[in-house]
């Protein structure tokens, strides 16, 4: 299959076993949601998937379009078309965003436009202003988001995971995350996008919703999924 | 360009030294004496040397020193003139001396930017040239040595009265021992257009070189001083303990660049301090790039009102170095503002301190105080401490303080690499940028000639910064 796949990965953290045997399949050229309460493995997940060292992947692979990238480093994979935008992107306020853009660009052999660059700034709700100030430096928590998904539009990837990317947005913001996630997915891309809030998971409308709780796959489905969690909570869907 | 002012010890070999005189061993009023009698000195001279001696050995070490256990001063050689006299062309010089001074680009450096040069080896300046016209507006430049012969009653009215051999153990011992540095004179109302540089070499190993620089800018006049040091790699050890004392008259404007890039087997000492009048101004950069063990603060003294310090510092201590700096700044007078921003990288083991002191006086209505301490730390290893003192005695005075250490953290790298950077260029790219910031502070204060210079210092300074960011 082409797309972002996770085949059975057991995920350990520190001493913790987080996820204990995940599978999940995100096509390319589809929106899946993954939802789950505080606690259930998202950004265990989402970690995995990029590669943080401290995420050891024990058991399970990552493929993207069908390779094993389970053994590559973070940039390895970041190189083959993988994004993943930070629930909480740190601070790097020695490095510049535009350098930083310019120098990711470059690491994919693209052209570094500063029109185009602000010109998608813009698009998610900043502006050129941004550029020479220190990646997240002093941002807000939704001007952090904005960012995430402006890079996600500027490196053009192939794999995006959005890791609560609505979370410090105003229903404006999260309309305009659905918009963009529907547009990464109509030009190819596999998106997973996790939130634990039904609302979101609504407005993004999905091709397809799985729920995480205490690091297994509990159930997948469709937009009525949404509706029942919204309804019924975490612990009837899981059943 | 293809030269390099300030290249570090990859880029030189020590030359052969032959010396006409060597004078080693414990440090003794015969010794004192002897090196007062090779260089001619009036008895003025010789008496503030063996008052600075009986200070030394009364003296206390400083508690708070380390890294210098291997210290032995009984082991070096205190003063040491090569075996070949001044010159004033490069040409005279003996080719193998000649061939390390082209290596580090002295000769294309004051071609193309400075308005006088002196090169010092060991313990005394073999070389020193400046633009003749700058001779008739009555600009002094000139080893202190011969200055001292040549302009006892000038040169008594400065020398050490702004850092006096009482001041601490190392400074008495620098009264006893001194031999090199200049003495550069501007007279009022005189303004320089391009820089004047010393150039310091220390060649062997088990040396200690004790140059005595003084600038003295006249009532409105401006000068612009670049300070250099440069050693190759040595066996075990040489000690640098110099001192610079800068006049600034009023409505002068003064400038003191050190780009220090001793090799990692030097302990250096500098003492350093300004004294500033009514309206003068200084800007003090200091960046501290070699050696292994540093102590330096850069001190000014704002005596008249409305004067003004900026005191600049960048320091960086790899695995085994001990990097002390910081700043030191009295307003002793009304309206007068001072501004210190001080800037540290740690990696691979290596430590670096801050130690600053803002006095404000009671009368200095209307003074402003601003410092900056920024640390940053790549490793787990690494060290960065401060510690900030500020004496407030005037209420209508503002004084501001900010520190903050940034460490290098894994999440950061993590964040990084997610965008595709490999873990060294990602450290390089968070090192250049923490330098970049400090560098185009820099630039903003150099202009017209000085720009050229600039260039060089930030290829030097990001030659430096790439590969201790990239390590690993």
């Amino acid at each position: 299959m082409s797309g972002l796949e996770v085949e059975g990965i057991h995920v350990r953290v520190n001493e913790e076993l987080v996820l204990k045997g995940v599978t999940l399949r995100v096509p390319n050229s589809s929106v899946v949601v993954l939802m789950g309460p505080n606690g259930s493995g998202k950004s265990t997940l989402a970690y995995a998937v990029m590669g943080h060292p401290r995420y050891r992947v024990e058991k399970g692979r990552i493929l993207l379009d069908g390779d094993d990238v389970t053994g590559l480093k973070p940039e390895e994979r970041a190189l083959r078309g993988l994004f993943l935008a930070f629930q909480s992107p740190p601070t790097v306020e020695s490095v510049r965003v535009g350098t930083l853009i310019r120098e990711a660009l470059a690491r994919r052999g693209f052209p570094f436009s500063e029109s185009e660059a602000i010109a998608l700034l813009e698009r998610v709700g900043l502006n050129r202003s941004y550029l020479p100030r220190g990646v997240h430096d002093g941002f807000s928590g939704g001007e952090r988001k904005r960012l995430e998904l402006a890079q996600a539009l500027i490196l053009k990837p192939r794999f995006v995971v959005m890791d609560e990317p609505d979370s410090g947005l105003d229903v404006e913001g999260v309309k305009l995350l659905a918009s963009e996630v529907a547009g990464l997915a109509e030009s190819g891309a596999a998106v997973l996008v996790i939130t634990h809030n039904p609302r979101t998971a609504e407005i993004l409308a999905p091709d397809r919703v799985a729920v995480l709780v205490s690091g297994r796959i509990v159930a997948e489905g469709g937009l009525e999924l949404v509706r029942e969690i919204g309804e019924r909570g975490y612990e009837v869907v899981a059943g | 360009m293809s030269w390099r002012p300030i290249p570090g010890e990859v880029a030189v070999e020590a030359p052969p030294i032959k010396p006409k005189l060597e004078l080693k061993g414990r440090i003794s009023r015969s010794l004192v004496e002897e090196i007062s009698r090779a260089k001619g000195e009036p008895e003025w001279m010789l008496r503030l040397r063996l008052r600075s001696l009986e200070l030394f050995e009364k003296l206390p070490t400083p508690s708070w020193l380390t890294g210098v256990e291997e210290l032995d001063l009984e082991e070096l050689a205190h003063y040491v003139h090569p075996d070949f006299e001044r010159a004033a062309s490069w040409e005279d010089l003996p080719e193998p001396i000649r061939a390390v001074y082209e290596k580090l680009g002295l000769p294309e450096a004051e071609r193309k930017a400075l308005a006088g040069l002196a090169a010092q080896l060991e313990s005394e300046t073999v070389y020193l040239s400046f633009r003749k016209y700058l001779e008739g507006r009555g600009v002094i430049l000139m080893d202190m040595g011969e200055a001292v012969q040549r302009y006892p009653d000038l040169v008594k009215r400065y020398f050490m009265r702004l850092f006096p051999p009482s001041d601490h153990k190392f400074a008495a011992l620098h009264g006893a021992l001194w031999s090199g540095g200049v003495f550069l004179y501007v007279p009022e109302g005189v303004e320089l257009e391009a820089p004047i540089e010393a150039f310091f070499f220390v060649a062997s190993d088990l040396l200690s070189q004790f140059e005595h620089s003084i600038i003295v800018a006249g009532d409105r006049s401006s000068v612009h001083f670049i300070e250099g040091c440069a050693a190759p790699m040595l066996r075990r050890y040489s000690f640098h303990d110099g001192m610079v004392e800068v006049y600034v008259g009023e409505g002068a404007r003064a400038k003191f660049t050190t780009l220090q890039n001793w090799s990692r087997n030097i302990i250096n000492f500098n003492n350093k301090r300004a004294l500033l009048e009514r309206g003068g101004s200084i800007e003090w950069v200091e960046i501290a790039l070699g050696s292994k063990v540093t102590y330096t603060y850069p001190s000014v003294i704002l005596r008249g009102e409305g004067a003004k310090a900026s005191i600049y510092s960048l320091t960086f201590a790899r695995a085994g170095d001990w990097k002390d700096t910081g700043a030191k700044v009295l307003h002793l007078a009304p309206r007068t503002s001072s501004e210190v921003v001080s800037k540290s990288v740690s990696v691979e083991g290596g430590v670096s301190v801050y130690r600053g002191l803002v006095r404000v006086a009671e009368g200095a209505k209307g003074s402003i105080a601003s410092v900056k301490c920024e640390s940053l730390v790549l490793d787990r290893e690494s060290r960065a401490y401060t510690y900030p003192r500020n004496e407030v005695e005037e209420a209508e005075a503002t004084v501001v303080h900010e520190a903050s250490v940034g460490r290098l953290s894994d999440d950061v790298l993590f964040y990084l690499r997610s965008r595709g950077l490999r873990e060294p260029d990602a450290r390089k790219l968070v090192v250049l940028g923490y330098v970049g910031d400090f560098i185009d502070r820099l630039k903003d204060s150099m202009s017209g000639l000085f720009l050229e210079y600039y260039a060089v210092l930030k290829r030097v300074l990001e030659t430096e910064f790439e590969e201790m960011g990239g390590y690993g």
